[in-house]
Order: structure tokens, then sequence, then C-alpha cells
């Protein structure tokens, strides 16, 4: 009698899966309407997944472009009747070098509003008292670094450099609105601009910036400039542009780099970090889908354990045959389980492949870029593999407990 | 020469019932001795407990009383998991309805008595060749029962019941689906078989079949009585 460690030769799992994948080819129909059940559903989940992850990709581009990578630092506001608690602090003059030094801040620049009263601003020196009058554009100061804090593109010409800021130039950017209303196109041949009667040489015009929407209507001077000539008390916000997911960082320490004594006294708004963001979209979208998806995987679990059940009582002959060649309870049950699995398995492959088709029909409908984690495929596969194991787990055991005799002559 | 080691099963006393209602004695008090490489033969009328012998023969069905001894084992204490190896192991089985699997190939058929039996993979194709050489079907290996005639499709049931190499064969009305003919070729084979060393146990109604065996018996409503 052979020991039961040399089990070499005895049913093991290669014949298992061989009897299991025989016994499912005899019904190719049967076995392509109960995989597709499993395809639904974890088509169903894959696509979502797929759909959140494209989602939300797309949503963290165009995120990224703007938001997720400005901040904005400004003293408290003096009317929110909080500056008792907490004194409002003063922006330094060099607040822009102190946050362009810290550790995530790619770009960092002063801007103040500078307020003229019935100011006049033209671009001929002396304005004719007769002409109807017009719409006067504002007047900003900046530091050289704002350019590249807000994203500005310039179409003529350059911006502020810090000669101009050291040496308080009368230079001057026009914004693109502001250009217009002075009737200014061109920088390469040195107009002027004046306020109120002093001459500042236009070097260039600013077609669009981010944040910051008040520059496009503008005058913009040099700060330095702003101060001697228009008496600028204090820059009025500070604009950063961030490394990405930077945000949290720069937050918890640039306020008391701008005010060691006081650094309570600003307004600090900071990006929230990527990842955080991408909680909350998957969160969001998943939730709704993925019960959808389960509810599938439910109902294809039912259709699994009726066939395989159908299947054993169909099969009784052949289960009888088989316990009289030599198969134990066990290797009955096996087997039907084997062949659940199986088509587990196929389904769950299946269902991954028509779920990325979606996820790639649904990216290339927006013109988006498809995106998903093709460890799914594994993971949708083993799925289907253990919903096809649950539910051929019932039938099986049933299958296992026929008594050989009857059911060699109940089944032909 | 030991006597008691020729015994290859013995039945002392053995009935089974069917608890009804009506409850069914099926077998009566049988007592049974078969030798090793004996020749048996089994005739009765139909329901007289032909099948239900057979079964418990074949550790299909269990005794309701009595014992029975095989290979010098008594069966009674037995685990389903060793009947099943005794039964994989020591007897094969030929059904008159054939019990051939429809959409595997005759050789296929063949094999499927040996992927139980623990014996190695390597060795099945060559084994199962062997047995379809025994009953004259190697020429229809590849084909589908479906396309076999009724004799074919008895001999190649046969080669798969001798494939895993038995010391018991069990044929239960091997010839009930065949015209007489036929009924020769399965009777000749049998015979062959016997004379190989293998012991055979045959119900039938056909008296050629029954007159060829060393032992004939007869059953009535449940009771076995040796035809001396
Ligand atoms: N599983 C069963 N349950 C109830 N009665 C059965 C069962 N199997 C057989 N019988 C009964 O036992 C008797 C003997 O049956 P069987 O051994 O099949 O007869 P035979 O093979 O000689 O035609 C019959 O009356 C039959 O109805
Ligand atoms: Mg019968």
């Amino acid at each position: 009698m052979t020991s039961r460690k040399s089990r070499d030769g005895r049913f093991g799992a290669g014949d298992l899966l061989g009897e299991a994948i025989r016994g499912l080819a005899g019904h190719p129909g049967r076995l392509a309407l109960t995989a597709l059940t499993v395809v639904l559903g974890i088509g169903a989940l894959v696509a979502t997944v797929g759909f959140a992850q494209t989602g939300q990709r797309q949503l963290e581009v165009t995120f990224n472009a703007v938001d997720a990578v400005h901040g904005v630092v400004k003293p408290v506001d003096d009317n929110s009747g909080l500056a008792g608690v907490a004194p409002t602090a003063v922006l330094p003059w060099d607040g822009d070098q102190t946050a362009a030094r810290l550790n995530g801040v790619n770009a960092a620049g002063l801007v103040s509003e500078i307020d003229l009263d019935n100011a006049a601003i033209s671009a001929a020196p002396v304005i004719d008292p007769m002409a109807p009058p017009t719409r006067v554009p504002s007047v900003m100061a900046a530091t050289p670094g704002l350019i590249d804090a807000v994203s500005g593109i310039l179409t003529e010409g350059r911006w502020l450099t810090w000669f101009h800021e050291l040496e308080s130039q009368p230079v001057a950017v026009l914004g693109q609105g502001a250009a217009e209303l002075l009737g200014v196109s061109r920088v390469d041949n040195q107009p002027s601009v004046f306020i109120n009667g002093r001459s500042y040489t236009v070097i260039g015009i600013l077609e669009q910036v981010e944040r910051v929407n008040g520059l496009i209507d503008s005058v913009i001077v040099p700060q330095s400039t702003a101060r001697r000539v228009f008496g600028l008390e204090a820059p009025d916000e500070l604009q950063v542009k961030l490394k990405m997911g930077a945000g949290p960082m720069v937050g918890d320490v640039i306020a008391t780099a701008l005010s060691p004594n006081n650094p309570t006294g600003y307004e600090v708004l900071m990006p929230l970090p990527p990842s955080q963001l991408r909680q909350r979209v998957t969160a969001e979208v998943n939730s709704v889908f993925v019960i959808l998806g389960l509810v599938a995987l439910v109902i294809s679990a039912v259709t699994i354990a009726v066939v395989t059940f159908m299947s054993v009582m169909e099969r009784r002959g052949e289960i009888g045959l088989r316990r009289a060649l030599g198969a134990t309870r066990l290797s009955i049950a096996a087997q039907f389980i084997a062949e659940a699995a199986v088509v587990g398995l196929l389904g769950g492959l299946t269902g991954a492949a028509a779920g990325i088709l979606a996820t790639v029909a649904l990216a290339a409908s927006r013109q988006w870029t498809p995106v998903l984690d093709l460890r799914l495929v594994g993971v949708a596969a083993l799925l289907g593999c253990v919903v096809g194991v649950l539910a051929g787990l019932l039938p099986a055991v049933r299958a296992g407990r026929l008594e050989p005799a009857t059911a060699l002559q109940e089944g032909t | 020469m030991n006597p008691e080691a020729d015994v290859l099963l013995r039945l002392e006393g053995v009935s089974r019932s069917f608890p009804g209602p009506p409850e069914v004695l099926a077998l009566r008090d049988a007592d049974l001795t078969v030798v090793r490489g004996d020749y048996v033969s089994i005739m009765g009328p139909s329901g007289s407990g032909k099948s239900t012998m057979l079964n418990m023969l074949g550790l299909l069905d269990r005794p309701t009383v009595g014992r029975y001894s095989l290979a010098g084992q008594d069966t009674a204490p037995l685990k389903d998991r060793d009947r099943t190896r005794l039964r994989g192991r020591m007897i094969g089985f030929v059904f008159q309805s054939f019990h051939l699997l429809a959409r595997r190939s005759v050789l296929d058929n063949v094999m499927l008595s040996m992927i139980y039996g623990g014996v190695p993979k390597a060795q099945r194709r060559q084994r199962a060749w062997g047995a379809l050489e025994q009953v004259s079907m190697t020429h229809r290996a590849a084909f589908y029962p479906g396309t076999l005639s009724g004799g074919e499709r008895q001999r190649a049931a046969i080669a798969r019941a001798v494939a895993s190499e038995p010391e018991l064969l069990l044929a239960d009305e091997p010839t009930g689906n065949l015209d007489s003919g036929t009924s020769g070729e399965v009777l000749e084979m049998l015979e062959g078989l016997n004379q190989a060393g293998l012991a055979v146990i045959v119900v039938t109604h056909d008296p050629e079949i029954a007159a060829a065996a060393r032992r004939r018996f007869q059953m009535r409503d449940g009771r076995l009585k040796e035809v001396l």
C-alpha cells in the first residue's frame, strides 16, 4: 500500500484543473453565459476605478496649473473685528525675498494697489481739459518676482527688473486693459505714460496673469518707485508660486519667516496637497459605482451557484462513475469548485479587459489621458475567482455528498 | 496452501433494506465467498436485488446488517476515504449503460480510471493504450463515444475498468443493451480477462454468459442461491 506521503500520481492540482477545464469545455454556451455575469460585475468595478483615476488625473492636471501651486499671504483684515485679538502685521518691503528663500517656494512677489483720487493718467504729457472724460486705469506697484509668482505672460517688452526696483526707476508695465485705454500697443518706440504729470517709460505689456486680475487693467510701477512717489505705506499682498505639494510645508513657516514676533498677524492661504485632493475625489466617485459593481457581483455569484447546481444534478451519472473509479467526496467537490473558480477567473479577466476598454473609450471621447493602475487586472481576476469559489461551494458540497450507488442509478 | 489467503471477498449474513415507506428488503441474509481469479455469474428477475448486491461488493453501498470483508479486511469500520481508496485500487466496474463521458475521447475515458488511483501521469497514456489493445479498440482511441456502436462502447468501458489493474471486475448486465452478436464479443472478453487472473462477477439475463462462469447464482426476492 502506498504511504500517505507518496502522493505522487494521486489526483493533484494539475488533474483537478484539467478535469475542471474539460468539464466546462463540454458546455461552452453555458460557460459563456455564466462568465458573462461576472464580466458585467468585474467590468463595472474596473471601469469605475478607471473612470475615477482618469477623471481625477484630469482634475489634477487642470488644478495643478493654477490652484495647486499658488499661495498668498496678506495682513489680517483690520475691519474684521479680530484686530484686537490678532494685531495686524505689516508685510515687510523685502518679504518677497524672505519668501523666495523658503524651501518649496519657486517665486515670490509683492503687489499693492495705489490709491490715487482723480489721478490724471494718459499717454500725452498735457491733458486737454475740453476732452470728454474717459475711463482711467488704476495704478499698482509690484516687485520683480511677481511676474513668476502669478504666472504672468508678456506680449511686448519685458517685466520690471531688480535694477528698476533698486533705483526706483520711472518705468511702468501696462496691463493689456490699461494699454488699450491708453492707446499703447508697442514698446519698441519707448512710449511714455503720464501719471499726474510725471512721465514713466513703458517697458512691457502684460497679457495674462493668474490670481491678481486687477493687474490687467493697471499701470504697474516698481514698488520702490511707488513708495517714493505715491507714499505707499506697506505692501498689500505677497504672492508665491510653490513646488507641487509644498503648500502645507510652506504654510507652516512663511508667517514666522515674515514676522517672527507676530506670525498670527497674517492670513495665509496655501493649496491643499494633491494627495488629499485625490482622496477626496476618489472617495466621492467610487462610493456610488463600487456599490453598483458589487451588486452585479452578487448577482453573478447567485448565477454561478444556480448553474453549478444544475450542472451537478445533470451530471449525477458522471459523479457516480468518478466515485466508482476512486474519486473521494473531496475530489468531487473540488472539481465543481474548480469549475466555478475558472468561470470566475475567465469572467474576471474578460471583465477587466472590458473595464479598461470602457475607460479608454471614455478618456478618448473627452480627449483625456486614460489612467488605470494595471495591477487592477490581477485584482479583478482574483476577485472573479473568489466569487466563483464562494458561489460554487454549496453545490460542490452537494455533489460530494451524493451516494455513488444512487448517483449511478439516477444519472445515465 | 492456505485457503484463507486465496479468499478475495466474503459476505456473511449480509442484508440491505431501503427504509420506505414501504421498506424494501433488497438483499436478505446473503452468504458468499469469492476466491482470487474466480468467475461468478448472478441471474434473476428484475428487482430481485442483483444491483444492490453488486453495489455492496463494489463498496458503493454499505450493508444494513452483516459483515463484508474484502482482501481479508473488514469493510465496516472503514471511513469513506479509505473505502474509496480500496475501491479505486481493487475494483473495476462495467455498467449496462456504459457511463462513458460523451465529450471525452475513448482514450481520455479510459485514462479517467487512473487519475484517482495513484498512477503517475506519465504512465497513464501508455497503460490506457495497453487496455485498449486488450479489447481491440486502439483504432477507436480518438473517437468520441457517440460515434461508436454499442459493442464498441462496452469494450471501451471494459478497457477503462481494467486499465487501473483491479483484482475484481463487477459487471452489471454488461450485455443488457447489446444484440446477441456483440454480446458474444463481450463474453469472450470477460473470459479472456478471467483467464488472465482477474476475478469476475457478472450479473446477467443471458444464460450463455451465466453458463460460462465457474459458479452460478440465482437471485429471487433478495435471496441468493447457488445453482449446483
Ligand atoms: N435506492 C433505493 N431506494 C429504495 N429502494 C431501492 C433502491 N435501490 C433499489 N431499490 C429496490 O430494491 C429492490 C432491488 O433492486 P435492484 O437491486 O436494483 O434489483 P435488480 O438489479 O435485480 O433489478 C427493488 O425493489 C428496488 O426497487
Ligand atoms: Mg439491476
